[in-house]
């Protein structure tokens, strides 16, 4: 780290870079604590537990992973999913988060620290959040030098996008993909700024780590091309940007193929063709610029007319085989996650399993203001900042926070990856604008003095760390040349009106300066600002973002009450089922109930097979007697339902119920939409279809539920339900946690065949028995 | 009679076995009159027997015999025996040693214990015991499966006459049922039931080993609450504190739930429906107890209470769920207290922890129990105080930065009651500098880091000068 190289013993301004990287380092390690403990809101005001859906599948393999190892973990079949189909764990997850969680509960038990996996699990995310904000900083500092590097990270620490994904126990894949994400593209600039081969290879196995981590991925193998390209094209090209990219996308494609979920997919899907592409593009440039170089201009431009030629041909036959491969796909190579990304329209037309999950869909604007809080208006700032100069570095955050801002407005999810630009781009606004003000309050106050000495004052003190990078990079060489205008420039970046005018430096000093009281309300409003974000976020990360989500609080007059019923049942199906009953359940609840109740389960959240969910989904909306045969044949013995109704929790199983409808109705057409919907509405009470009123959702959500009150009021609808009393033939309830919010019931025994006479004198006797096997077998 | 040469020669084993002892032969007791009080009214089955024993023989007898048939004698979980001395009102009661005993010729497997009087009784003296004794598992669930608005009836199979290898002048036994609901029970005349109770006898002049089989049929919704393994863990930690960490494995070890649970019966029927059923658990803490947390694998369990007192603390909590017949849960109760109400220095210079034996939740059988010990790093000769026997081992337990790893004394006992909540004593040696051990350790291991941060610093590794 340049920050921690000694300076040159001896000199005056030694103790000074002394004292500045050691405070930078101070308010570092301070960053590092406040991402931390930040993050902790949800194991003091609730409890240190695992959060929501996909962190539960994630302790799950981590559990896995620390009691049976590495080998067993890549070779995990796991049979309680997804019955009777399975899942192959280790070759269908992204095993950064894992291995990184296993690693540090394996290395904590070797120092003999008896952590629980459970505990590294929950701390994990909030960690890895302090090594996002000291990657910000290493980023930022790169592109604009250390004081906005110091800013950036201390606004990524508590930005509520990258929060809402990271509070403690919230186990997911972005946890530590966010700081995979970050460190990546700042060992990318490291390299183009450097143009070290070291960092490059590091630069490598960062991507690595990024592919093990997250699906994401992608966005960094496509938004680094698009950087290569930008350059090329803006006439930036250069040895460095040659050794950032071409060792990444060889090593980086290696190393990422080794990763099983990728596989022959880094090279097969048209999600890694852009960077493919360029890594032609930038071969052909290196070599025209080669040829430039030791040819004399008029050999060159007759070499030029031959190698546009081949190159036109290579491109044309490269380009035909991608056609034919991409047009022999039907997604046209394409997984669907990444064609709702480039088409917003593509998941709700066609994979209503992406577009039932509520993250999937756009972001309305309070959501922008929630996440990202002031960044959003100090974002612009940022980019004009960028922008003046424009460097390689500073060209790649504008390109990145361009893109993240297109994508975050396609996937409410995808705010995480805008967040950390936001971050950085706000970072280098308040850097420079404090710079700007600091600047010219020194110069009106020591107006009366040598305007010399002022100047001399004015770069000495506006930023001393940022005095150490650059006397750190005086032994680099070309890229010096480059850093000083950009130093210099920064200055003016705050008063674009002044920008043209701008010709000489006596004149670029006065512009530069404002005026006194202008300077000192500036810098007031823009603490307050600062002020306003935190504590947006203190708020955000302590009430909006903290709840576990399977344990609900709700204040009321009298005290506080919990609704623990999902572990309630939870725990009663794991000590109290066999250890081989299969659950079946809408897949939300796929991942909880094999962590939690160890029990199988039909379906889970990840939706690999759409056919087995729209099975359950059928199963779900049809009438008792045919769900009870589909569910009979996947050999269910219990169907766990969530019911809002009685305490008012919105998200159960009855509001989602018409996601079950359209996807079991995409793959069995004879479940249709229409027939749930009472004039286009969706409703339960007495108005609701007969359809509706008799599928098996409505029924055992509200079976004997109006016993409850008398009338059935289900206070999520806000209305009496439809059909109030009726019996259960083929299920019967085995479970119903304290507040009815989930309701287990068991699949009965078929009944004992009656056969021959016994069955017609049966049949005489009671003409209101079931005569459907006597239907279907004439012989008897 | 066969009998007697029988008990003779059995006599006459066991004396030939202790050697010195001066055991005198069955035919020398004779037991004047036995009252029997069995108290069926919980899961628990409590027995007050009331002995007067006469010794009839010409030696004075130093002890003497308490039978058990064999179906009882692997469901005993304790047999405390007190002479009464005094008369009447200045009655005091002297405890006796009590211990299993082998009889090579027992009949039909009957197990013994031998109790030995505080001075031998001399021939024609007599003395009164008053024996408790303490039967688990002993109520067998009849139907064997209910549903969830029935209630629970046991069985419960004893003899109308007191089992003895003495002669018994006078008996009688009582059997307390825990409401009127009897459904049936066995008749040897005389016996009759009169409200919550059922009269066996009086029997005169009974032959030693008599036995008369009987069933009680009755209801009983007490809970039963069974904690098939419990493990508690002692930690103890010389900077101030112990540590009890104890891993519960419950179930309702009564007559098994049958189909439906309904939850709007159990709320709105709560008088009728899962009467057998049980979903608030009590547990005896010790006073001053600290941090005291509920829960279990995947998470904490809300439910609970505490009511911390001068004399003890009381938990009260529920399990997640209500137990009906045959559910089970699991759940963790971890709590500290200050060391010293606890932990005391020997007059030898050895410290000793004094902690209560059993479990704290009231009214429970408890299968197994493990009991560890976590003695400080560095404590040696560990030796530990019991006043009944258990299985004891040592193990070693590396906790935060251990480096030689804890001595674990582990005590472990089956079928326990709470009758089995007393102290006893873990005697260990320790010297104090081992506290410092850990961190002096952290400490170094920082100056480490420093130094070696502060060397890489300071040497330049460029091969070429820039």
């Amino acid at each position: 780290m340049a920050t921690l190289e000694s300076p040159p013993p001896g000199t005056p301004s030694a103790m000074t870079n002394a004292f500045g990287t050691v405070l930078s380092a101070l308010i570092l390690l301070l960053i590092g604590v406040l991402a931390f403990s930040i993050r902790l809101f949800s194991v003091i005001k609730y409890e240190s537990v695992i959060h929501e859906f996909d962190p539960y599948f994630n302790y799950r393999v981590t559990q896995f992973l620390s009691k049976n190892g590495i080998y067993e973990f890549w070779n995990w079949f796991d049979d309680r999913t997804w019955y009777p189909l399975g899942r192959v764990i280790g070759g269908t997850v992204y095993p950064g988060l894992t291995l990184t969680a296993g690693t540090i509960w394996w290395a904590l038990n070797a120092i003999n620290i008896p952590l629980s996996v459970e505990t590294v699990c929950v701390f994990t995310a909030p960690v890895f959040s302090a090594f996002a904000s000291w990657a910000t900083y290493l980023l930022t500092k790169e592109v604009k030098g250390s004081g906005a590097g110091l800013a950036a990270a201390a606004l990524l620490a508590m930005v509520p996008s990258y929060i809402s994904r990271s509070v403690a126990g919230s186990y997911d894949n972005e946890a530590v993909a966010i700081f995979a994400l970050i460190f990546t593209f700042y060992l990318y600039i490291k390299t183009l700024n450097t143009g070290s081969l070291f960092y490059a290879t590091l630069n490598a196995i960062a991507y690595f780590y990024m592919v093990c981590s997250w699906g994401g991925y992608t966005f960094i193998i496509n938004l680094i091309p698009m950087h290569v390209l930008l350059c090329i094209v803006t006439g930036r090209y250069s040895p460095r940007l040659y050794i950032a990219y071409a060792p990444l996308v060889v090593l980086g494609t290696l190393l990422a193929a080794l990763v099983p979920v990728v596989g022959f997919n880094a090279v097969l899907t048209s999600e890694h063709f852009a960077s493919f592409l360029v890594f032609i593009i930038i071969h052909v440039v290196a070599l025209v610029y080669y040829i430039k170089g030791i040819l004399s201009p008029k050999m060159f431009k007759v070499a030029v007319t031959l190698v546009v030629s081949i190159g036109l041909a290579v491109c044309l036959i490269v380009v035909a085989v991608l056609v034919a491969l991409v047009a022999s796909s039907p997604t046209g190579g394409w997984s669907g996650r990444s064609l709702s990304l480039l088409d917003p329209t593509y998941a709700s037309k066609y994979i209503p399993i992406i577009a039932s999950v509520s993250e999937h869909q756009p972001p309305t604007w309070p959501s922008y203001f929630m996440d990202i809080n002031v960044l959003a208006f100090l974002v612009p700032a940022g980019i004009i900042a960028c922008f003046s100069p424009l460097s390689d570095a500073s060209s790649f955050v504008v390109l990145y926070i361009v893109m993240s801002v297109y994508f975050s407005g396609v996937m409410v999810r995808l705010m995480l990856v805008l967040a950390p630009a936001a971050c950085i781009m706000s970072g280098i606004a308040l850097s420079q604008a404090f710079d700007v003000f600091t600047a010219s309050i020194k110069y009106q106050l020591g107006r009366s003095a040598n305007s010399k000495d002022d100047a001399e004052d004015n770069t000495s003190t506006n930023n001393a760390p940022k005095d150490d990078s650059s006397s750190g990079k005086t032994d680099k060489g070309e890229e010096v040349a480059k850093e000083r205008p950009s130093k210099k420039g920064k200055k003016k970046e705050r008063e674009p009106a002044d920008k043209p005018s701008v010709k000489s430096k006596i004149l670029k000093k006065r512009a530069l300066v404002l005026p006194l009281e202008a300077s000192i309300v500036a810098l007031l409003l823009l603490i307050m600002l600062g002020a306003f974000y935190v504590i947006h976020c203190v708020w955000a990360a302590a009430e909006a973002y903290s709840a576990p989500s399977i344990v609900l609080t709700s204040q009321s007059r009298d005290g506080l009450h919990v609704f623990d019923d999902f572990r309630e049942s939870y725990a009663w199906l794991s000590h109290n089922t066999d250890v081989d009953d299969k659950v079946a359940s809408w897949w939300d609840y796929g991942y909880q109930t094999t962590a939690m109740a160890n029990r199988t389960v039909i379906v889970d959240n990840n939706t690999w097979n759409n056919t087995h969910i729209a099975t359950v989904g059928t199963a779900m909306s049809s009438p008792e007697k045919a769900a009870w045969e589909i569910f009979n044949s996947l050999d269910v013995k219990y169907v766990l339902v969530v019911f809002g109704g009685l305490i008012g929790y919105p998200s159960d199983d009855i509001n989602k119920f018409l996601w079950m409808v359209r996807i079991g109705g995409g793959v069995f057409p004879h479940i249709k939409e229409a027939d749930y919907l009472r004039d286009g509405n969706y409703r339960i009470d007495s108005e609701a279809t007969p359809t509706m009123l008799n599928c098996l959702m409505y029924k055992l959500s509200y079976y004997r539920f109006v016993e409850t009150d008398g009338k059935g009021y289900d206070r999520v609808r806000r209305t009496e339900i439809g059909k109030k009393n009726f019996k259960l033939t083929h299920f019967e309830e085995v479970f119903t946690s304290h507040h009815w919010m989930v309701r287990i019931y068991k699949l009965k025994p078929q009944k004992n065949r009656i056969r021959g006479r016994a069955k017609k004198l049966k049949l005489k006797t009671s003409s209101g028995l079931d005569s459907k096997p006597a239907k279907k077998n004439p012989w008897i | 009679m066969a009998a007697r040469n029988w008990i003779f020669a059995v006599a006459v084993a066991v004396a030939v076995f202790l050697s010195l002892s001066t055991f005198s032969s069955a035919q020398d007791l004779q037991i004047v009159n036995a009252e029997r009080r069995i108290d069926l009214s919980s899961h628990i089955v409590k027995a007050f027997l009331t002995l007067k024993v006469e010794n009839i023989g010409k030696d004075p007898a130093a002890d003497m015999l308490l039978a058990f048939p064999p179906t009882q004698i692997k469901n005993l979980a304790m047999v405390q025996a007190l002479a009464v001395m005094g008369k009447k009102k200045k009655k005091t009661y002297l405890p006796l040693d009590v211990k299993p005993s082998e009889q090579p010729d027992a009949p039909n497997d009957a197990g013994y214990f031998l109790v030995s009087f505080a001075t031998p009784l001399g021939p024609g003296e007599t003395v009164t015991l008053e024996v408790l004794y303490i039967l688990t598992h002993s109520l067998e669930p009849f139907p064997v499966e209910i549903t969830q608005s029935e209630s629970q009836l046991v069985y419960y199979h004893d003899s109308a006459v007191v089992l003895s290898p003495y002669r018994i002048k006078q008996q009688a036994t009582f059997f307390k049922t825990p409401s009127t609901r009897v459904e049936s029970f066995t008749s040897v005349e005389p016996a009759n039931r009169a409200g919550k109770e059922i009269k066996y006898g009086p029997y005169e002049d009974r032959a030693p080993y008599s036995y008369a089989p009987v069933i009680v049929h009755f209801e009983n919704n007490s809970p039963f609450a069974v904690v098939e393994e419990l493990v508690r863990e002692i930690e103890i930690s010389h900077w101030g504190s112990l540590q009890i960490t104890e891993n519960y494995r419950l179930t309702h070890g009564g007559a098994r739930h049958k189909g439906v649970f309904s939850r709007v019966e159990y709320q709105s029927r709560r008088s009728i429906s899962g009467s057998s059923s049980f979903n608030a658990l009590l547990a005896v803490l010790p006073p001053r107890v600290n941090s005291v947390y509920y829960r279990d694998d995947i998470g904490n369990i809300s439910t609970s209470h505490l009511r911390t007192g001068f004399k003890k603390s009381e938990l009260e909590f529920e399990p997640r769920y209500p137990l009906f017949g045959g559910w089970r849960a699991t759940f963790v109760i971890g709590y500290r207290v200050p060391l010293e109400d606890y932990l005391f220095e020997a007059p030898d210079g050895r410290r000793y922890l004094n902690f209560t034996f059993g479990c704290p939740l009231v009214e429970t059988i408890v299968n197994k129990l493990t009991l560890k010990v976590v003695l400080p790093e560095g404590s040696k000769d560990p030796s530990a105080v019991l006043p009944f026997t258990v299985n004891q081992d040592l193990q070693v337990k590396y906790s935060y930065l251990d480096i030689v790893g804890r001595t674990v004394v582990v005590l472990q006992k089956d079928n326990v009651v709470p009758t089995h909540n007393v102290p006893f004593q873990v005697y260990y040696t320790f010297k104090p500098i081992y506290m410092l051990a850990e961190p002096l350790m952290l400490v170094s291991a920082f100056f480490f880091v420093f130094v070696t941060s502060l060397a890489y610093v300071h040497i330049d590794l460029n091969i070429v000068k820039k």
